[in-house]
């Protein structure tokens, strides 16, 4: 018996991105389908914000296409894409005083007709969203005077606050500490498991991306690979990606990498 | 990129950062600043050398009969229509400051930060140095829309305007416009200097297009609204702001047009009057925040009560001399300010 074939919710086929001077990468293709958890992983430089990017319709690929929920995401309205896939930038901007809550509730506005005030539903979520980072005695504070650490977990409680069915983060753990890092992770790597919610994010920690990773996308300029997480997050693959020497150090909670 | 977390050694007793902020609440605060601007409107209609009182003011606003005395006549034809300017103008600076403020990510923007106020200033200025005196405000507004043009037009980079790049265009274009404005002064006669002055820093006692801004005003404010909550989200970035579905080319464009038309109108009928558009957006963000929703209607009701209240001192304080109220707003706004400043750094 066959599985039933699955629409992916997020697909890109022959993509090619590019910077002014140079391809970054071409050739991709990956099928992101519910309840699957996606690492980028590559060198500095290598287009993991750029794919991101290109992959959330915030930027043009200079070749290929992309589907979301099997429709091209250029086609799609804005405000349609942006209630069915969120994306959290490397940097956000905090110019203005804010409190986190603001914010947060900033993340309900495609799903609130124009000229409406947020609900107590819309305003709940955004609590509820503070309050799974870790944030909720911060509701009220201005964003202004919170840590990078903090001011990186209301950023996310925004995109938690939008509901996406697709996550798409750029190195979510930035600024975190340890404690923080593997939380966030591991709330990002449930919402995949047991909230039917893709996830795919670029991450550093080769050790926190080998334990909550379902599949890989390596980055190697004109090599690109992508598959289940177990195949292509091993030292051997890893080391010849970034050009150092990585062991794989087993324990019964995960592999970890040492550089040698 | 944040680095290490520096912080400064600890003298004396820190700020409480567990502390939320501070914020009044907001629809309390558009009540109040409704109330003192028809308080400014009170005050700028029974201020001045002729005494008319309150219930005299009504009476020449309400009936329009000509059987009044002369009170009738000062409200009607000469009080009203210039508060109705002062009005105006401050809200069209300090509704085009926040949208500055928003759109260049920067809250120390103001209305004139691209250039505009120096563009329209040598429109006038040149008008008025070959002597048609009649062509001063299509001159003005035709030099503040030249001004924008030209600063889009160089600034604009691969598609888009980078704010960095559009701020330090608009800087050195002003710079330019400056050049030119120093050249017509002085080679101007003595008898034309000054009235180019009283341009310059903002004035008026000459206003006569009330009606006009006070519908532009209306108008901005009303489209401004539509794009408000995209305002919002468009100041903590670009990408975060289309990420959550904001067009944000179309967004961008709209409010630099809508703050270019508000600029040049104020600027227009009154000069290059300073302070309001960058003092105002900044005063009220404080006492409410950043939401574009309550901010726009609340900047415009502080611009236009100060502004009108600024000019009615700027004409009874030395009478029978009138002070232009350009200089009143700098004299208020520049220790204001400085103190706004102060306040904010914690």
């Amino acid at each position: 018996m066959t599985p039933p074939v699955r629409t992916p919710i997020l697909a890109c086929r022959d993509l090619a991105l590019a910077v002014p001077g140079r391809t970054l990468c071409r050739d991709v293709a990956v099928d992101v389908h519910a309840g699957e958890c996606w690492v980028i992983v590559g060198r500095n430089g290598a287009g993991k914000t750029t794919l991101l990017q290109t992959l959330a319709g915030l930027r043009q690929p200079a070749a290929g296409t992309i589907a979301l929920a099997g429709i091209p995401i250029a086609n799609c309205a804005p405000r349609w894409r942006a209630q069915r896939l969120g994306f959290l930038p490397q940097d956000t901007f905090d110019a203005f005083p804010a409190t986190a809550l603001e914010i947060a509730l900033g993340g309900r506005h495609p799903h609130i007709p124009r000229w409406q005030p947020e609900s107590a539903a819309d305003v709940a979520k955004a609590r509820e969203a503070l309050a799974r980072v870790g944030m909720a005695d911060a509701a009220r504070r201005d964003v202004q005077t919170l840590s990078g650490g903090e001011r990186r977990r209301v950023a996310l409680a925004m995109l938690l606050a939008q509901e996406p069915a697709v996550l798409l983060l750029d190195e979510p753990t930035n600024h975190l500490d340890i404690a923080h890092e593997v939380r966030s992770l591991e709330l990002l790597a449930n919402l995949a498991q047991n909230d039917g919610r893709a996830v795919v994010m670029a991450v550093h920690d080769l050790t926190l991306a080998a334990r909550y990773a379902t599949h890989a996308v390596l980055l190697g300029g004109e090599k690109v690979e992508t598959g289940p997480a177990r195949d292509l997050l091993t030292a051997e693959k890893l080391s010849d990606l970034f050009g150092v020497g990585l062991v794989a150090v087993a324990h019964s909670r995960g592999t970890a990498f040492l550089p040698v | 990129m944040r680095g290490i977390d520096y912080r400064p050694p600890i003298i004396g007793a820190l700020p409480d950062l567990n502390s939320p902020v501070h914020r009044f609440p907001p629809l309390l605060v558009l009540v109040a600043l409704a109330l003192l601007a028809l308080a400014a409107f009170v005050f700028a209609l029974t201020a001045g050398s002729v005494d008319v009182g309150i219930a005299a003011v009504a009476r020449a606003l309400l009936s329009s009969a000509d059987d009044a005395g002369t009170g009738h006549a000062v409200v009607r034809e000469l009080r009203l229509p210039r508060a109705m300017a002062a009005f105006a103008v401050g809200g069209l600076l300090a509704l085009a400051g926040t949208m500055m403020q928003v759109l260049l990510r920067n809250p120390l923007a103001d209305p004139y930060v691209l250039g505009l106020s120096g563009g329209a200033a040598s429109g006038a200025l040149t008008a008025l140095f070959v002597g048609a005196a009649a062509l001063v405000t299509p001159a003005a507004f035709a030099g503040a829309l030249l001004s924008t043009f030209v600063v889009f037009g160089l600034a604009r980079g691969s598609g888009a305007w980078a704010p960095t790049r559009l701020l330090l265009t608009g800087v050195v274009v002003a710079t330019g416009w400056g050049a030119l404005i120093m050249l017509l002064l002085t080679l101007a006669p003595e008898a034309q200097v000054r009235g180019m002055l009283f341009w310059l820093i903002g004035d008026l006692s000459g206003a006569t297009r009330g009606g006009f801004a006070l519908l532009a005003l209306a108008g901005v404010l009303g489209v401004g609204m539509y794009f408000a909550r995209d305002a919002t989200l468009l100041s903590r970035g670009d990408l975060t702001a289309a990420s959550l579905g904001v067009s944000v080319r179309a967004t961008t464009l709209a409010l630099h047009a809508l703050a270019a038309f508000a600029s040049a109108v104020a600027v227009t009928v009154a000069g290059s009057v300073g302070f309001v558009g960058l003092v105002v957006p900044h005063a009220v963000r404080l006492a409410i925040g950043n939401d574009q929703r309550w901010l726009m209607p609340a900047a415009v009701l502080a611009g236009g009560a100060l502004l009108t209240f600024a000019d009615t001192v700027a004409r009874t304080i030395v009478a029978p001399a009138q002070l232009p109220v350009g200089v009143l707003t700098a004299i208020v706004g520049v220790p204001l300010f400085l103190w706004l400043l102060r306040r904010a750094d914690r």
